[in-house]
Order: structure tokens, then sequence, then C-alpha cells
């Protein structure tokens, strides 16, 4: 029983990194009907960011910062420049677009950084583990982080009016330039966001798996799953799929299909969604637009 | 009413969807203060004529918007010298509350728009008891309720009215038509209200176009308008 706990609290943990990317992938999906598939990618190039900041001896969380900045501003150039042009092609034009960003910012992070392996350090330190041994300072640190930088997203959309017109740019554009909303400008504000969401969750799991070009593979598949078990037309639905993500696949990879095939829950679950409930547990059918 | 110059004047206004020519060189002018109508059967060319006010359409021609020429600005510079737009369709954030999509209508605004709000629920009571509720949930009555109160939270200078009575029932119309008489004679604004049921139209409007196929073939006050013989038998029906 006690293990069984174990497996759930630590699965809330790496799910909590999930839910950041799960709810980047939302973002994103809501503003232009397209998934962002080179999500993950972005996030680990921004924790080599960081890692060459306090490699070159800048203080964690002063790289931490910076590395925000740095990728909020990546996120904005990025959409505007190499995305906007993408706005109104065909799916699949966009999907291979998105695919081919994943593979380039791979190449780019291999050839600059090489494929080995790299540690990146927690700031939560590495005393003995709290709980009674079941969650290491950093999961517990880590799960704070993301719970925080979440609480401030979502506050942001609800009670900003810049979040509002966030919001109201992606869900009705062209209404949004009646009112005057600048809808470009929304749209890439959003892209900025999402990358610097997801550098977060990149730098939060980089010390738990070790810092590698490939490294954020896995963690996209379970944050898509996790984005379309919630609904990938609902922000609170991601997060809560993404936390799910955590504890399925730790409790599948402990008790049902062991850890070598635990990757294969996250493409059940997105197979059994699409199948048996498209629009997720909190999303709703998109509503047309006239 | 009518001042001496007119807040929004369209001279040899042509508009196209790409290759689609829809707008063959229209004149009118709505005067400032004033309630001009454009009428005119479905697919004439008057949601296309809002379009090109808004640059949501390509024109040529002159649009002169207080003494300015606007054509193909951006829309959101448009709604930025407060031209607030009641779409074709209504326009509703679907997925945003009643008071989100009322915020969202003030959204170029400087100054507080706390007072606005209540002023709307003057206007429309019926919003008021559904502040906190997705406009998704409305009526199409309340929805169009809620797309005259968004539009006049940018502060109009100039309103634009894309057929406010289209698909509701007969009472719903006549208590818009009847708040939109009380938001006319108590805001300081000129209206440029486009409607297929003219003689709706008529009773609110002191100047009138009639558009056929992208052109204006008659117009003049609304009284010369509705006395006319050949636009009773076509669009008034008596
Ligand atoms: N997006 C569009 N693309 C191409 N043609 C359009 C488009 N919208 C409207 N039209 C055409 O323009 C003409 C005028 O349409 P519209 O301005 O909507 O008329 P009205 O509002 O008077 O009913 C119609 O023939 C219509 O088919
Ligand atoms: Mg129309």
């Amino acid at each position: 029983m006690e293990g069984v706990l174990h497996q759930i609290i630590s699965g809330i943990a790496t799910g909590s990194i999930y839910a950041s990317i799960s709810l980047a992938l939302v973002m994103i999906f809501l503003a232009t009907h397209h998934i962002n598939f080179a999500q993950g990618e972005m996030a680990m190039f921004s924790t080599y960011i960081a890692l060459t900041l306090i490699q070159a001896g800048v203080p964690y969380w002063g790289a931490f910062v910076l590395t925000l900045v740095f990728s909020f501003v990546g996120g904005l150039v990025m959409q505007r420049t190499l995305l906007e042009p993408l706005a109104r092609a065909p799916v699949l034009a966009s999907v291979g677009a998105f695919l081919g960003l994943l593979l380039i910012f791979n190449n780019i992070a291999g050839w600059l950084f090489t494929y080995t392996l790299q540690p990146f350090p927690t700031p939560f330190g590495t005393g003995a583990p709290i709980l009674g041994g079941m969650l290491s300072r950093h999961e517990l640190g880590s799960t704070a982080v993301t719970l925080v930088v979440l609480t401030a997203v979502w506050a942001f959309f609800r009670y900003t009016k810049l979040g509002l017109a966030l919001r109201g740019a992606a869900y009705n554009p062209v209404s949004s330039r009646l009112v005057g909303v600048p809808v470009a400008r929304m749209l890439a504000l959003g892209w900025g966001l999402a990358a610097a969401i997801g550098a977060i969750a990149g730098m939060m799991v980089a010390p738990i798996v070790f810092l590698d070009p490939n490294m954020m593979g896995g963690v996209l598949l379970y944050a898509f799953a996790g984005a379309l078990l919630g609904g990938i037309t609902s922000p609170l639905g991601a997060v809560v799929g993404g936390v799910l993500m955590g504890v399925i696949e730790n409790i599948a990879g402990a008790y049902v299909v062991g850890t070598e095939l635990k990757l294969t829950t996250a493409l059940v679950i997105i197979v059994v969604v699409l199948v048996v409930k498209p629009t997720g547990l909190f999303g709703k059918a998109l509503a047309s637009r006239v | 009413m009518a001042d001496a110059a007119p807040i929004l004047e369209a001279k040899g206004l042509h508009a196209a969807y790409g290759p689609v020519r829809v707008l063959h060189g229209i004149d009118f002018v709505v005067n400032t203060g004033g309630v001009t109508a454009l009428l005119g059967a479905n697919g004439a060319g008057k949601t296309t004529t809002l379009r090109a006010i808004c640059g949501m359409v390509r024109s040529t021609g002159d649009l002169m918007f207080d003494g300015r020429r606007i054509n193909n600005l951006p829309t959101e510079a448009i709604a930025a010298m407060r031209v607030g737009h009641v779409p074709d369709g209504r326009g509703t954030f679907m997925e945003l509350t009643v008071e989100e999509n009322l915020r969202l209508g003030g959204y170029t605004r400087r100054d507080s728009i706390e007072p606005d709000l209540e002023r709307m629920f003057g206007y429309f009571p019926k919003l008021k008891d559904r502040f906190r509720q997705q406009a998704g949930t409305l009526s199409g009555g309340e929805q169009q309720m809620l797309a005259i109160a968004r539009a006049l939270m940018i502060k109009p200078r100039l309103l634009l009215l894309d057929e406010p009575s289209f698909g509701l029932a007969p009472l719903i119309v006549r208590e818009i038509f009847g708040i939109m008489k009380q938001i006319i004679a108590t805001e300081r604004t000129s209206i440029l209200l486009v409607e297929q049921n003219a003689s709706l139209a008529l009773t609110v409007a002191d100047m009138a176009y009639l558009l056929e196929t992208g052109k204006i073939v008659m117009s003049g006050s609304a009284e010369e308008i509705r006395r006319d013989e050949s636009v009773r038998r076509s669009y008034l029906g008596y």
C-alpha cells in the first residue's frame, strides 16, 4: 500500500512538469488550432541556455530568470518570423512544419552541445528525501515551482486586461480586431509565454533525467497525452491531464506494463481518448466560427 | 441632429473579395449625430460595405472618417478611432462570460470602464442578470443585445450595426429597436444601420440609401424613401 502511495506522490511530482508542457500545447492550440510538436525541443534548447549560463558562473536563479526572458523573446520572434505564414496553411503542411522545427532544434542542440548526457543542477539541494522517503527535495521543489507558475499563469489570464485580450484573440480573432485587440501581437505573446512555461518544465525535469538533446521526447509524449486526456481545448484540463499522466505513468510502470513499456501507456491513452472521447475530460467541442 | 460635416463619407467606393467585385463605386454619408440606414436585399453588399469601413475587405475609392481617408487601415486601428461594429452574425465571444465580452469591448479605453458597464445594464437589464454567464448560453436576442452593448463600450463616435433584427422573433426585434431609440436619444454617436427590414430601419433613420447589387439606386431622407412608390412595393410590402 505504501508502495502505491509512493508511486502516486512521485507521479504527481513528474506529472506537474508534464502539466506545464500540456498547458503550453493547449495555449498554442487554442490560438492556432495547431499542435506545436516542437514545444518539447524548444524547452530542451532553453535548458541548454540555462546550463551554459550556469557554467559561465551565473547563479542558478539568475540563470533561471535570464532563460525565461530568452525563451519568451525567442518564442515571440519565432512566431513572427516562421509561424505567421503558417497560420492559414493546411493542417498537414503545418504538422510537417512543426515536426521539421522539432528536428531542427534537436540537431542544432546536438551540434552546439553534443549528444552526451549532462548533469543539470537542482536549486533545492540533494539532502535526504522527505515525506518518509517518498519525495526527493528536487521533486518537492519542482512541484512547488510548477504550482506557482501555473497559478500565476491562471491569474494572468483570468484577472488582467492583457490576459483577457489573449483569450479573446484565441477564441474569436475577428471580433477581437473589431474591438481593437491587435491579434497578431497577441499570438506572438502567446508563443512567448508558452516557450517560457516550457523552459521552466525543461529546467525542472533536467536534474531528474539528465540533459541531452532527446531529453524532452518522452516528456512531450506524456504532455500531449495529458493535454488530450484533460481536453485539448481546456487549459485547466491540460494541467489536470498532465498531472494524471505522471501518476498513470508511475502506476503502469510499477504494476502493469513495467518500466520498459511505460511509454506505450501514453500512446494507449492518446488512442483511447481520440476514439472514446475526443474532447477529453474537460474540453468542449470547438464552437464553429461564423 | 445632423451637424454640418459628415462623420463618414464614401465616394466612389469599390470593394472586392479577391476577384469577386461586390461594391461598384458607391457614395453615401453618415452625418455627425445622425442615423443613416443602408437598405437592400440579401446579397446586395451591405455587410461588405461595413467590412470595407473596418478594413476587413480591400477597398478603393474614398472612405473619409472625420476628414481622414481610412481605406484599408488595419481593423484594430479603425476600432482605435472609436468605430464600434456590431457585426454580421453578432460576433459573440461564446467561450467568455457576458462581463468579459463587455470588458473586451472597452479594450481600447484608457479611462475606467466601470461606469459604462452600469450604463449598459440600464439599457439592457437582461445582461445584468447574465453577467457571469458564458455568452454562448445566451439566446439570440440576448446575444444581439450583448453585441450592441459591446460596441457601445468603445464609446463609439460612429456605430455600425449589421442587421440587428436578423433571425429574431418580432417581439424581440421590437424590444431591441425600442432600446436603440433610447440609445440614439442618449448617446452622442452617429450610426450607420444596415437592414433588410426597411420599414423597421426607417423608423429610426433620418437618411437612407438603397443598395442593389453593389450600386446605390436611391437615396434621400428617411421620409422621402418611405413615401417612394417603388420602395414601398419592393421593400416595405404595402
Ligand atoms: N467572403 C466572401 N468571399 C466572396 N464573396 C463574398 C464574401 N462575402 C460575401 N460575398 C459576396 O458578396 C456579395 C454581397 O454580400 P454581402 O455584403 O454579405 O451582402 P448583404 O450583407 O447585403 O446580404 C454576395 O454576392 C456574396 O456572395
Ligand atoms: Mg449582410
